[in-house]
């Protein structure tokens, strides 16, 4: 695959001409370059330039303690941080060899399936904003306002939620949680059908839709494509189905696919998804009440950071609260591959770790990154405007494509 | 779950290429088997293309830099047959000065970020790639940051001295 710069011609006769194509233009939504070499409308060659928000996370994590890598993670798919901050978790759980109570199991898949609807929400709006249609856009932000709202009842932020612990939640889920939760799941199917009856039909966004970017289930899985976008094309990798992490085989949810493997597909495969993630949470609601409602971690008191108040009033807290903080915990030497489905693709984490405080190396693989190297050879023979909705529709995030 | 176990793709592995390739283990379910430069490629392209194992899929690419080993680059390939449903670990470790392996882009066309990104990181030189540049980090940086030697911060800063903050 040639990727190369290809405008070496400083021919005056051309007819082509060179556009920069970011890194901050409002069509791109984040920090993405590409220059293009157009014929009219009509691209002939692109090439991406990224890393324009590179923050050294890999290196970072080789310094921090376990515990202390979780507010990273945030920043990468900072649409759905809390799929990431799970994410890491279970990693390190998966090294200390921590069973968790199917309680917390639950708790976790109506996080991260909240987060999923919220990532699909901004993903599925913007695709509507960049052909033209604001209006599904406003009506689903809507919605994320109140998944946000019900991230700030269990951990207080909204974006960058760091939400969790090693070994399950830093405090039980209250009350209101539960209730915000049992009303978004009425509210949202309303607004879902509301919004797909805006778009899913309609001549203008089909038209600029359908048969743009399509790819084939060979090309993308060649080129390592994982999540939704893999999905339309009609391959059903999903992790959540075939490495069931978090206790997702004990829910009933399938995995929508599409045929054509084009922008259109993937707008439809991620209302799919947020239907089946709403029917995961509803599970989970109802598998919860059998759970003992007390139980919000597991109990493994040498990785689990204690509560402020025993730490102060109990002399095993203390010391645990002592050798977390200051990382003298024995760890298992040994590597470890853990991924879980973010909202975008298959988000890894490779740890290597020889027992010492910090990892010894640390690497994320992320979908963003991995799913977006095809996007300049993908560009070649597509017009501007689809080269646009086909960038909205990969759902790349800046955080993640740079970590 | 997966349709063949660890133990066959270990027969399977050790009918075809014997001692060319070096079982590890299995840690935490992961085979993890370890070969050279010389065979990466035939090795990745029979596991790709075999009809039992079928790791079609390329998850990553990556590299963990040993100081203390006398080869100090691991090259760390990870494999999923999505048939099977299984993975597989690989490592190849390379020499310091002698830092280059084949490139797998022959075989999949997703290696080809995976392994801008390994080189930028590590300085691995993949032979063949069709662009091996750098892709994070700045074109002109001098070093392979991820590496062991290379701290976190800067030693030589200057703008977090003790007097700027009164101390």
């Amino acid at each position: 695959m040639q990727n190369h710069p290809v405008f070496t011609d400083n021919d005056p006769q051309s007819e082509l001409s060179t556009l920069n194509l970011g890194p901050t233009h409002p069509a791109t939504h984040g920090v993405f370059q590409n220059v293009l070499q157009l014929d009219g409308e009509r691209i002939v060659s692109g090439v991406s330039t990224i890393g324009y928000i590179h923050r050294a996370f890999e290196k970072i994590a080789e310094h921090r303690p376990f515990y202390q890598i979780t507010p990273l993670t945030d920043r990468l798919n900072y649409c759905s941080s809390p799929i990431n901050n799970m994410g890491w978790h279970m990693t390190v759980e998966k090294l200390l060899n921590i069973q968790l109570p199917k309680r917390v199991d639950y708790l976790r898949v109506i996080i991260m399936e909240l987060a999923r609807i919220s990532d699909h929400i901004v993903c599925n709006g913007v695709l509507g904003v960049d052909t033209g249609a604001f209006t599904g856009f406003l009506y689903m932000m809507e919605f994320r306002e109140h998944i946000y709202e019900i991230y700030e009842e269990i951990c207080g932020s909204r974006l960058t939620t760091n939400v969790g612990r090693i070994g399950g939640f830093e405090r039980n889920f209250n009350e209101i949680f539960f209730s915000k939760v049992r009303k978004f799941l009425v509210d949202f199917p309303k607004g879902l059908a509301e919004f797909e009856s805006l778009f899913n039909r309609n001549r203008i966004f089909i038209d600029r839709t359908k048969g743009v970017a399509a790819v084939s289930p060979e090309t993308a899985l060649s080129y390592s494509w994982t999540g939704p976008i893999l999905r339309a094309t009609g391959v059903d990798y999903d992790v959540r189905a075939m490495n069931p992490y978090s206790s997702y085989q004990d829910f009933d949810f399938e995995v929508p696919v599409g045929t054509r493997g084009d922008v259109y597909d993937r707008f439809l495969v991620r209302n799919e998804e947020m239907k089946q993630s709403m029917r995961m949470i509803d599970q989970a609601l109802k598998m919860i009440e059998k759970e003992d409602p007390t139980i919000f971690h597991a109990d493994v008191p040498e990785y689990y950071l204690p509560p402020k108040e025993e730490v102060y009033n109990n002399m095993e807290a203390l010391i645990y609260h002592f050798k977390i903080v200051m990382g003298e915990v024995e760890t298992p030497v040994g590597e470890v591959y853990h991924s879980v489905e973010g909202a975008n693709g298959e988000l890894g984490f490779y740890l290597v770790n020889d027992g010492g405080r910090s990892p010894y190396r640390l690497h994320f693989r992320r979908p963003s990154f991995i799913n977006y190297q095809m996007y300049a050879p993908m560009s070649r023979g597509m017009l501007l405007s689809d080269a646009i909705i086909n960038m909205s529709s990969l759902n790349v995030i800046a955080g993640e494509l740079d970590a | 779950m997966s349709k063949v176990t660890n133990e066959e793709i270990i027969g399977l592995i050790t009918a075809k290429f014997g001692d060319k390739v070096i079982i590890e283990g299995e840690p935490y379910g992961m085979l993890t088997v370890e070969t050279s430069r010389e065979a990466i490629i035939e090795f990745l392209g029979f596991l790709k293309e075999d009809a039992a194992l079928k790791f079609g899929f390329l998850t990553d690419i990556t590299a963990v830099h040993y100081p203390d080993l006398e080869k100090q680059t691991g090259v760390v390939y990870h494999l999923h047959s999505l048939v099977n449903n299984i993975r597989i670990r690989i490592k190849v470790f390379l020499a310091d000065g002698d830092v280059h392996i084949p490139s797998a882009t022959v075989l999949w066309d997703g290696a080809n970020w995976m392994e801008r990104e390994t080189y930028d990181f590590f300085g691995v030189d993949f032979v063949g790639h069709p662009d091996l540049r750098r892709i994070l980090n700045v074109d002109d940086m001098t070093v392979f940051p991820m590496r062991r030697e290379y701290p976190l911060e800067d030693p030589n800063r200057v703008d977090k001295k003790d007097y700027f903050f009164g101390r």
